[in-house]
């Protein structure tokens, strides 16, 4: 569904991705996680191509994304991404929030639109906010909102970067709970997080970053288990240890 | 003061004529609106565009709107006034240049509308890339994570929201607008300063007839002022911290 092959990526002369290479199969949850700076937001956003690249090639869906002839538009409306910080659109209601791309981009009428973002909406708890605006909610619904928005454009895969980063301790359990059911759904996703007692639960394989590095890709259970590099095992040591 | 004061004079007929002196006034100020508004409209469709430019992540198309914003506000804008009436039609093909200064109808005020609108243009266009790049970039990703395409991603997401936040100073280029419109005066527009002038020679009472074109472009000014203040309300965003109130 997505490889990465040997991506590198730069900012003027600071390499942020070096030679990133992983594959998420059909139906995987994988997590990307390591210390900030390390590239993992940056590597993320290169799969539907809101950064650029300029080594190596992404290809999702048999699509190259760093292909300049790749209609970039039509791959992301198949691609949902959720961010650090929601970014619903705050001058339109939820319900518009959620009808908007399936109108303008997908074609959708506006009443099949609303049936379904209504019906994604109940899905994630919601349903009584639907006349809401994003600025009412809170951290915790906003995301959610966020989720049945991407949700919205019946995507191939779902891309997660630090979806319960910004939010208060007691909103986080909510946002994973939806996230969960989706995995466990069948959802292809790719998920940047610390939250390890959720790649704990539902990831397949854990992918850790330093410096810009993939330093380790492995399975769960090796990950949890027996972490080979000396850097991830520090990670973990300070971010399990309470 | 040795000053004969005749508030009556606005009902006096002129010198040479049938009309009386308000007559005159309520001309000028009609074609002080006239040259404001259209020139308004104007400014914020071009401003809005140039100022989207601005922000656009191809170069050239960038360039082109600095350079636009650079030529109108670098220039005053009496001179500006002049170069358009006086210079451009020199400038343009013969048979344009001769129809332009002998047959082109309302030539005075489409100059004027003309300029001040693309004067005016340069400062709407300031405010609308302040306002663009205020917005979270993550707006911008979120937009076309959605799948618009960049410019459907400005119509839908980022505008709407930069075009609220920059009411404020908007609201004051709209006031600014009726007021510069006086220059409008220098190139033979019949507005209410050129209407001004003519009253306070063919009367000889200038202090009434200033202070009574100063209430007039008061008037604009607050009315201006309040009918924004209206649409800044109605637009309010609920639950935005940075337009409620």
């Amino acid at each position: 569904m997505i490889e990465i092959n040997n991506v590198s990526k730069w900012y003027g002369q600071f390499q942020v991705l070096t030679d990133c290479s992983t594959q998420i199969t059909k139906g995987d949850v994988v997590v990307v996680c390591g210390p900030s700076g390390s590239g993992k937001s940056t590597l993320i956003k290169c799969v539907n191509g809101l950064e650029a690249f300029q080594q190596g090639n992404i290809v999702v869906n048999g699509t190259s994304v760093g292909d300049p002839k790749t209609n970039l538009p039509k791959l992301r409306s198949r691609v949902g991404m959720v961010f650090q910080h929601f970014e619903l659109f705050p001058h339109m209601s939820i319900t518009e929030n959620l009808v908007i791309g399936q109108t303008k981009v997908l074609g959708r009428s506006k009443e099949e639109a609303q049936e379904r973002g209504l019906k994604l909406l109940d899905r994630v708890g919601l349903k009584s906010q639907a006349d809401k605006f994003p600025g009412q909610l809170s951290g915790g619904q906003q995301q959610r909102v966020a989720i049945a928005r991407a949700l919205a454009m019946d995507p191939i895969c779902m891309l997660f970067d630090e979806p319960t980063s910004a939010l208060d301790p007691e909103m986080i359990n909510e946002v994973l709970d939806v996230m969960v059911e989706l995995a466990n759904e069948g959802m292809t996703m790719m998920v940047v997080t610390h939250e390890m007692g959720f790649a704990r639960k539902v990831a397949d394989r854990v992918i850790f970053m330093d410096h810009g590095h993939i330093v380790e890709d492995a399975t769960k259970e090796e990950f949890f288990g027996t972490p080979r590099s000396e850097r991830a095992q520090q990670f973990l040591s300070k971010i399990l240890s309470h | 003061m040795n000053y004969h004061w005749n508030w009556g004079i606005f009902l006096e007929q002129v010198k040479a004529g049938e009309e009386t002196y308000l007559d005159w006034l309520i001309t000028g100020f009609g074609w002080t609106l006239a040259v404001a508004l259209t020139a308004w409209v104007m400014a914020l469709l071009c401003g809005g565009i140039i100022g989207t430019l601005r922000t656009a992540p191809q170069r050239g198309l960038a360039f082109f709107a600095t350079c636009w914003v650079e030529l109108f506000r670098n220039i005053p804008l009496l001179v500006q006034m002049f170069l358009w009436f006086f210079v451009v039609p020199e400038l343009l093909p013969r048979e344009l240049s001769l129809w332009i200064k002998q047959d082109m109808p309302a030539k005075e005020f489409v100059t004027a509308v003309l300029c001040l609108g693309l004067f005016t243009s340069a400062r709407v266009a300031e405010q609308v890339r302040a306002g663009v790049q205020s917005l979270p970039n993550g707006q911008r990703m979120a937009g076309l994570a959605i799948g618009f395409t960049l410019p459907q991603t400005y119509r839908y997401v980022i505008l709407p929201m930069a075009f609220r936040i920059i009411i404020p100073p908007l609201t004051s280029e709209f006031m600014n607008i009726f007021k510069n419109s006086s220059v409008a005066f220098a190139i033979g527009v019949l507005e209410l300063t050129f209407q001004a002038r003519q009253m306070q020679e063919d009367s000889e009472q200038g202090i009434e007839t200033y202070l009574a074109v100063t209430v007039l472009y008061f008037i604009c000014a607050f009315v201006a002022n309040r009918g924004m203040a209206f649409i800044e309300k109605r637009s309010r965003v609920p639950g935005f911290i940075a337009t409620s109130k």
